[in-house]
């Protein structure tokens, strides 16, 4: 119950809706956050359910243009850049693909996982993780000085971010679209374009962070609040960074600083599908060799087979540690991630659970450990 | 979820718990402020009986989705009742913090100890503190 300093942190242009929805604020990789709302439990039904609304905006861009920004970007990102399509529809708009992908050191460690939205035919939005926002860029840069044809561009005071999540969650984005005539659909799932939406011209992305259908707007700072008041008018619930991670937990989806770090490789952490080493990006020797000789420990999911909640930090009997872990309002039953020997990370593998001195017997289960319409 | 309450016939620990003292025993609970910051609970697990507590350091613990927290003694003593409806409904301990919400039930070790503690007034006064 320590009290943060708030003039030292950021805020995002949402701030005082959050204020004005009676958010718990928290303290989060510098920025001042709404870690919740009405409660945990009933923001992460409402995006189970029907759709939540979550304030992003502390989450980081980066723009990377020119004749060269392909090359730097594949000499950076983990996965294939070149897969990302960009075309012009009949309607004239332009829809560019998404794709997912690590930051990798030359020995392999994870210095972000990224997602990467092409904006054009030599432009390419990066979406940070906000703790981790300056020292992408800065190795950005630096790598970009092999590339003089392409540009490094930080872009992170002109977006603001909402995640727009849940099965109502497009019909909601859907109404707001302007013209009210404009009926053609909204990105799908991996690709993003330029829509208007409630008087504003922004990005809209088929992607997220929770496992369900939805969008994330990347729209000016100045359009956030209006953006905000018109899904939330029309039934999105405000949503904290509490269920977020009770959400992506359930989804399996990496949380960097728990799940993910320097100093652990992309294969361990089950990420070898978003790693193309023939494309030679910074680290794909080092993670050429994990693969083929297979790693020691692997990321899985696992539940506690009885009551108790682990937590990051606790230790796995016999080896290895939780790096997730909270109450599945969904499943009703621990959950989390938690790296093992890779001899005993195989589905049904029962493990044991140090939670705090007491012994929680638990099993590692397919990912996800939970699965739209499931 | 219960309106902000301090009932004035329990005294009061400077880490959120509660004690209603009544003949060498007491009924510990966590306040209204406490259950408050750590939102809606999800998992109690009461020591077993017989266990001593020492006034001032952790006995249990109450979890959130989001976090654990410790519960402190307010007194010193043996358990000697917990209750056992939480376990399958913690969040009684949100509904009902002063009430259905009970965790436990001791003997008291030192009776005197209770002077220590704070009264309705001083509690709420440190808590706008």
């Amino acid at each position: 119950m320590s009290t943060s300093e708030p003039q030292t942190l950021n805020r995002t242009p949402l701030f005082q809706r959050h204020q004005a929805a009676g958010a718990k604020l928290v303290a989060f990789a510098g920025w001042e956050m709404p870690v919740q709302y009405e409660g945990v439990r009933p923001e992460h039904m409402a995006v189970r359910e029907a759709c939540g609304v979550f304030d992003v905006s502390h989450m980081g861009q980066i723009e990377v243009s020119g004749p060269q920004a392909l090359a730097l970007l594949q000499r950076l990102l983990s996965n294939d850049v070149s897969r990302i399509r960009f075309g012009i529809g009949a309607d004239g708009v332009g829809t560019g693909g998404a794709q997912y992908s690590v930051l990798c050191r030359e020995d392999g460690g994870v210095l972000d996982d990224l997602f990467t939205y092409r904006l054009d035919s030599e432009r390419y939005l990066t979406v940070t993780n906000a703790a981790n926002h300056v020292r992408d860029l800065e190795w950005f840069r630096a790598h970009a000085e092999d590339f003089p044809e392409a540009q490094v561009i930080d872009r992170i005071d002109d977006y603001a971010m909402l995640a727009v999540q849940g099965p109502l969650a497009r019909g909601i984005v859907q109404a707001i679209c302007r013209p009210i005539s404009d009926r053609s659909p909204l990105p799908t799932r991996m690709t993003a374009a330029t829509r208007r939406l409630a008087g504003a011209e922004l990005l809209v992305c088929g992607t997220g962070y929770t496992g369900e259908d939805g969008v994330e707007l990347l729209c000016r700072p100045e359009d956030a609040a209006a953006l905000w008041d018109e899904v939330v008018r029309r039934g999105a619930v405000p949503a904290g960074l509490a269920a977020r991670d009770t959400l992506r937990l359930e989804a399996c989806f990496h949380l960097y600083g728990n799940d993910l770090s320097l100093d652990r490789g992309p294969i361990e952490a089950g990420l070898g599908w978003c790693c193309r080493e023939d494309t030679a990006f910074i680290g794909a020797p080092a993670v050429r060799s994990v693969r083929e000789t297979g790693p020691r420990e692997k990321l899985v999911a696992f539940a506690i087979d009885g009551p108790g909640i682990a937590r990051q930090g606790n230790e796995v009997v016999g080896g290895g540690q939780v790096t997730s872990g909270t109450l599945s309002p969904t499943l009703g039953v621990g959950i989390g991630l938690a790296y093992v020997p890779a001899e005993r990370a195989a589905v049904g593998t029962r493990l044991l659970l140090d939670v705090r001195g007491k012994m929680r017997p638990a099993v590692v289960k397919e990912k996800p450990l939970y699965r739209r319409g499931s | 979820m219960a309106q902000e309450s301090y009932p004035e016939e329990l005294l009061y620990h400077p880490e959120h718990d509660w004690a209603r003292v009544e003949d060498g025993q007491a009924t510990l609970g966590i306040t209204w402020y406490a259950q408050d910051a750590l939102g809606e609970v999800v998992f109690f697990e009461a020591p077993p009986l017989g266990t001593s507590l020492t006034k001032d350091a952790p006995y249990a613990e109450v979890e959130s989705v989001k976090a654990v927290s410790d519960v402190v003694a307010p007194l010193s003593g043996e358990i000697v009742e917990v209750n056992e409806a939480l376990t399958e409904n913690p969040q009684v301990i949100n509904e009902d913090p002063y009430g259905e919400g009970w965790l436990v039930k001791v003997r008291l070790a030192d009776p005197s100890e209770r002077d220590a503690l704070m009264d309705a007034g001083s509690y709420v006064a440190s808590l706008r503190g």
